[in-house]
């Protein structure tokens, strides 16, 4: 196909190039744009529920920002919220990277097929049911301590739910549990795509295993490992299913597992708009910037 | 040299195993929670509380009975509207996802690039900063306690359209279309009668995603059901969460989380190569 007569014949179907958008932006319209646009406007005014009696709405300017701002618990529930991801990212990479190079080694020749299969299943399980199944596990009656009194680890029952780091660790567990298989396979097919001959010369030279990897997969990797890192974060900016049912929404103990979007929550349940708004704001401001890292990233694999 | 090629393989059998004894503990730290699962789903109340046990029990048909007859949680409810809300998102998602994408493939016009663009930018921003604007309105057209809020709005699936975008790069070479149109078949024909049945592939993987994916949701549901004979299962996991735990049949509880997490287990296993490989196949390319 020459391009004049591909340029001809396709200008004159341009039309039904819009026709078929119009059900996607349609729906994106009434379903995203327009909710989008009224959060924002809501998050300038004053408007909530003062027992039956609604108060507002009445604008405000910028007043519901400054009393975010002020109050200490957003900070408190955005760090441990980034804690919470941390803690199960780390762990996830690093596993993820090193399963992936196994996998992906022509000299190893590990059977992967298996592995691969069981590693990615919890990513598709029901979180809040999964949550609610560590609830049950991690409970103080529960079978992991019943495990651990059996084999002496412990004295006694240790309660998870009621501590810090409990709470924490199991909420990263999960996360990690959860998300290792799908990086792996993403990283997979990143290190799948670096040309064998390099791995082949770095052989020959002598280079050992650690050598090929911090030298030749990593540098070649990056474009990927990059968009792994900031689709996670975004991903770990709206942890809430694991949390919530966890700690039944309370972000027990004393708040240290609430995160932003339980926050966010919170006021939807409790219909404060101006505050609600105002998060919801805060939220697309900071996901939007991440989110530009994940736009080049695609571009730049696209070219 | 024949000294080296021997210590190398010897050296090389060694980290095989150690490999395969790292993989293998990883997988029983993935299974063994649905092992526990599995196991205390079959076994009753009194027998939990006595403590651990790796083998099953013979409760199962009980704690399923007791489920059922349940009067207060309407978990076979849930599992219905779950399946109702997740099966129409499905459909609707990979069809609507391929026709969009079809549109930026397929044509040349002017703002594409454009449009391409900026599907990409909405890819990744979240649903729930617009929550509170999508209840609010969903509740002036009265569509609260109805399904529509969270079936139609899977026709606007950015991450679909990418998928299905990808794969027609891949897969769907235009002098197709040009065929179908000198052969007097019109665009929107052209699309549900050629192009949607060399797709079929990726809609199968696609709907698979979106089906779990809908299935899975709970922060949307939760804000537009409230009402016990609308709610899906997430939201009966979470009203199971806030009863109070100490009064509760152990073997029930156990069987309602295994009622909401097998379904989609038992899928995964049937399809889980064709699975592994779509997560791959829509992935960015290093």
């Amino acid at each position: 196909m020459s391009k004049t007569t591909t340029k001809h014949k396709k200008v004159s179907y341009a039309k039904w190039g819009y026709i078929f958008l119009i059900p996607f932006f349609l729906v994106y319209a009434v379903f995203s744009f327009i909710p989008m646009i009224t959060t924002f406007y809501y998050s300038f005014f004053e408007r909530y529920l003062d027992g039956l009696e609604e108060i507002g709405p009445t604008f405000v300017g910028f007043d519901n920002y400054i009393t975010l701002f002020q109050n200490p618990d957003l900070l408190k529930y955005a760090a441990n919220t980034v804690i919470m991801w941390v803690l199960g990212f780390l762990p996830q990479i690093i596993i993820s990277l090193l399963f992936a190079a196994w996998f992906t080694n022509n000299r190893l020749k590990l059977k992967s097929g298996f592995f691969k299969i069981v590693i990615y299943m919890p990513n598709l399980i029901m979180a809040s049911a999964f949550s609610m199944l560590f609830f049950a596990l991690f409970a103080n009656a529960g079978p992991i301590n019943n495990i651990l009194l059996k084999l002496g680890i412990i004295k006694e029952s240790y309660h998870f739910l009621n501590t810090t780091a409990g709470t924490r660790g199991i909420v990263a567990l999960m996360n990690f549990l959860m998300w290792f298989g799908n990086t792996t396979i993403l990283l997979m097919s990143g290190m799948m795509g670096i040309d064998p001959a390099l791995f082949e010369a770095a052989e020959v030279d002598g280079a050992t295993p650690f050598q090929v990897f911090s030298r030749i997969t990593m540098p070649l990797l990056k474009p990927i490992f990059v968009y792994v890192l900031v689709t996670s974060l975004i991903g770990g900016l709206q942890m809430f299913d694991v949390p919530q049912i966890l700690t039944n929404g309370k972000g027990t103990p004393n708040r240290t597992s609430m995160t932003l979007i339980m926050y966010l929550n919170n006021h939807l349940f409790s219909e404060n708009y101006g505050m609600a708004g105002a998060i919801s704001v805060l939220l697309f401001i900071v996901t939007s910037l991440l989110s530009l890292f994940v736009f080049k990233s695609l571009m730049a694999q696209r070219k | 040299m024949n000294e080296n090629v021997k210590q190398s393989s010897g050296h090389l059998y060694i980290r095989r195993i150690l490999c395969y004894a790292v993989l293998v503990i990883f997988t029983v730290l993935c299974l063994f929670p649905f092992y526990i699962l599995f196991v205390n789903a079959s076994r009753s109340h009194v027998e939990i509380q006595l403590g651990f046990s790796m083998i099953p029990g013979t409760s199962f048909i009980r704690n399923w009975s007791n489920v059922v007859q349940s009067q207060t949680i309407h978990i076979f409810r849930g599992l219905l509207n779950s399946v109702i809300i997740a099966g129409l998102s499905a459909l609707l998602s990979v069809y609507f996802s391929a026709l969009t994408a079809y549109a930026i493939h397929a044509y040349d016009f002017r703002f594409k690039n454009a449009i391409f663009n900026f599907i990409l930018i909405i890819m990744t921003i979240p649903t729930q900063i617009s929550a509170l604007g999508f209840v609010d309105l969903m509740t002036s057209m009265g569509l609260k306690e109805t399904f529509i809020p969270l079936i139609v709005p899977s026709i606007a699936a950015p991450v679909v359209f990418f998928f299905m975008k990808q794969y027609m790069e891949s897969s769907l070479p235009l002098e197709i279309v040009e065929a179908a149109r000198i052969d007097g078949s019109s665009e929107f024909h052209t699309f549900n009668m050629v192009v949607m049945p060399i797709m079929k592939p990726a809609l199968a993987v696609q709907a698979i995603f979106s089906f779990v994916t809908s299935w899975n949701n709970y922060f949307t549901p939760a804000l537009i059901l409230t009402k016990a004979e609308n709610k899906t299962l997430p939201l009966w996991i979470a009203y199971l969460r806030s009863a109070d735990f100490t009064k509760f049949d152990l073997g029930q509880l156990y069987m309602m989380i295994f009622i909401a997490i097998f379904p989609v287990l038992i899928v995964y296993i049937l399809l889980s190569k064709f699975i592994v490989q779509g997560v791959a196949m829509g992935s960015v390319k290093g």
